[in-house]
């Protein structure tokens, strides 16, 4: 905390100690009042089993939505650009991974044995890849060659591919949603009266292994170097011999590889897929890339779990035909509320 | 224009180069060299195009016309990180340190293109060596450090490639009296140790007093060229340059 984080902060106080930026703030806590109180009647009439059931529920949602949040951030981390396609990165996994399922000699109702979960795991690898090949390849089509154009060039470019892509996927599976096999064994187990299943289980690991493994990569190898030293000053990370295309490249190979791995999951909780989810799951994980702060990976892994746990809340005691009313509220209040969100950089830039 | 060229085969030599920020000319036909254990400063005021000059050589930017060599190697279209591979490294305008990385890290980025563990380790020491306030620094974020503990820490950064040639821009710029001295005197240590330095400054006595050779640009253009001592004595540098 330097003195120009000092001073930004300052500031920041001062422009909300006026009598409307105070009135905002009661506003805003009489709000979230209102609505932990309204929950909590809710909470009470549905009673402690239906809680844990919901917090089960939320945990795999948030795990989901961390995953691409974590895409959104990263790009926006090393090339302040929002990826707007990322979300239909993520809802072609789950196309893509519909198709490898069957492919890969995995079907409905099969018995599971250590083969099944090498499939599974085949799967995994082949969609996650090909979701890498499709997002490094709009980052060199669509972002690239924009790379010193005014910033809202690529940001309209980056909604053009969205929409291309969402308007591919309409066209390989139609408009309506399609079935996802069913594959996962369904067992379940009892844990104080909620029921956890095989699906709920496999999500947790594999957000854990995955976000353990990309904390692990930044911080240690020589890649994940460059792309900090790439976020923080790109000429200077130029000048210290680093190659900033292949590193931007490999953060859309990077980000893609959990969107990916988060479009399978998705598959296989809910066993359905439409062509425009890329939109929805994306609004939530970007509003959670936004809460955690953007650009922040730590803060989108906790954005995309309280997001999680939001929606599921949400869905589970109120009516889900507002959930994306309720997110979008969330990223109107943490716009002008925190605009850094709750871990959002705090040291001097220059 | 007079030429000095020294008389050995110089290390870089940039020749005719025209550099442009989209439609304006930045650069127009500048020829330096600099030689194997020079100091060769870059002198003139704000917008002369010194920065641009270091930025093209680097490869941040490319010449659109003229030629850029390295040690005999042509290096006119070659990608900034290529270049430093090659063993030219920049200490940058305004240091652009990793600002949210420890002063330890921002030294080992700066070892990027090298993999001898044991080289790095001797060059780092090296570093503290030369600025003992880093040592003590070694584990704060670089980017809460005063301004000529970053000049330090940006200089010991580009050292850290163990560079063919250091190209140093605007290294006093900001700092007090005392620390420019130290800064200059360093310049010409690391340079007595065998590194050749292009040397970009405003404080025109200074740079012209520890340079072997120096270039005046204007605008654009190189205007004058000579040793240090020379430019040091013309009635133009003094006039434009010096304040005489």
């Amino acid at each position: 905390m330097g003195a120009v984080g000092e001073a930004i902060r300052r500031r920041r106080s001062d422009l909300r100690s006026g009598l409307t930026g105070r009135a905002l703030d009661v506003g805003l806590y009489v709000l979230i009042l209102a609505f932990l109180f309204l929950l909590g009647t809710r909470v009470i009439e549905h009673g402690p089993d239906y809680l844990l059931q919901i917090f089960f529920f939320a945990l795999a949602n948030g795990a989901i939505y961390a995953l691409i949040a974590l895409g959104y951030t990263m790009v926006y981390g090393i090339i302040e650009l929002i990826n707007f396609a990322h979300g239909d990165v993520f809802a072609f996994g789950a196309f893509a991974s519909a198709s490898l399922i069957p492919l890969f000699g995995l079907s409905e109702g099969q018995v599971w044995g250590p083969f099944t979960i090498l499939q599974l795991l085949a799967v995994f690898v082949v969609t996650m890849l090909l979701c890498a090949v499709l997002n490094v390849s709009i980052e060199r089509i669509a972002y690239r060659p924009l790379r010193h154009a005014p910033r809202l060039a690529p940001l309209i470019t980056a909604i053009g591919m969205s929409f291309f892509l969402e308007g591919a996927m309409f066209l390989w599976k139609g408009p309506s949603s399609v079935h996802y096999p069913d594959v996962l064994p369904d067992l379940s187990f009892t844990i104080l009266g909620a029921r956890v299943g095989v699906k709920e289980i496999t999500v947790w690991i594999t957000t854990i292994v995955l976000v353990v493994g990309l904390a692990l990569f930044i911080d240690r190898s020589r890649l994940g170097k460059a792309m900090r030293a790439t976020a923080q000053d790109r000429d200077a990370a130029q000048l210290m011999g680093i190659d900033i295309d292949r590193t931007i490249a490999a953060t859309f190979f990077i980000g893609a590889v959990l969107a990916g791995a988060g479009g399978i999951m998705y598959g296989l909780s809910y066993n359905t897929a439409v062509f425009d989810l890329g939109f929805s799951a994306g609004l939530v994980a970007f509003t959670a890339a936004v809460f955690g702060g953007i650009g922040n990976i730590y803060g989108a892994a906790i954005g995309g779990l309280v997001l999680g746990l939001i929606r599921t809340f949400w869905d589970g005691y109120f009516d889900s035909a507002w959930s994306d009313v309720v997110i979008f509220a969330i990223l109107i209040m943490v716009l002008v509320f925190r605009p850094t969100g709750i871990l959002g950089m705090r040291v001097p830039e220059k | 224009m007079a030429t000095t060229a020294p008389a050995t085969s110089a290390l870089l030599e940039l020749r005719g180069v025209d550099a442009f920020y989209g439609r304006v000319q930045a650069l127009h036909g500048v020829s330096v060299t600099v030689g194997q254990s020079e100091i060769v400063a870059l002198i003139g005021s704000n917008g002369a195009g010194k920065t641009t000059t270091l930025r093209t050589i680097s490869g941040l930017m490319h010449p659109a016309n003229g030629s850029i060599t390295f040690g005999g190697q042509e290096i006119t279209k070659t990608r900034a990180h290529e270049i430093v591979a090659l063993g030219i490294c920049q200490s940058p305008e305004g240091r652009r340190l990793f600002p949210r990385m420890q002063v330890i890290d921002n030294l080992r980025m700066g070892a990027f293109t090298r993999k001898d563990k044991a080289g790095i380790a001797q060059d780092m020491e090296r570093v503290f060596v030369l600025f003992p306030r880093l040592r003590e620094r070694m584990t704060q974020l670089a980017g809460t450090l005063s301004g000529g503990e970053q000049q330090m820490l940006a200089i010991g950064r580009a050292l850290m490639s163990r560079p063919k040639l250091l190209m140093l821009d605007e290294p006093s710029l900001g700092l007090a009296p005392i620390l420019v001295d130290t800064i200059f005197k360093t310049i010409q240590e690391i340079n007595a140790a065998g590194t050749p330095i292009l040397l970009v400054e405003q404080n025109a006595v200074r740079a012209l007093e520890v340079a072997h050779r120096g270039y005046v640009l204007e605008t654009g253009n190189i205007v004058q060229t000579g040793t240090g001592k020379e430019l040091l004595a013309s009635p133009d540098v003094q006039r434009a340059y010096l304040g005489m």
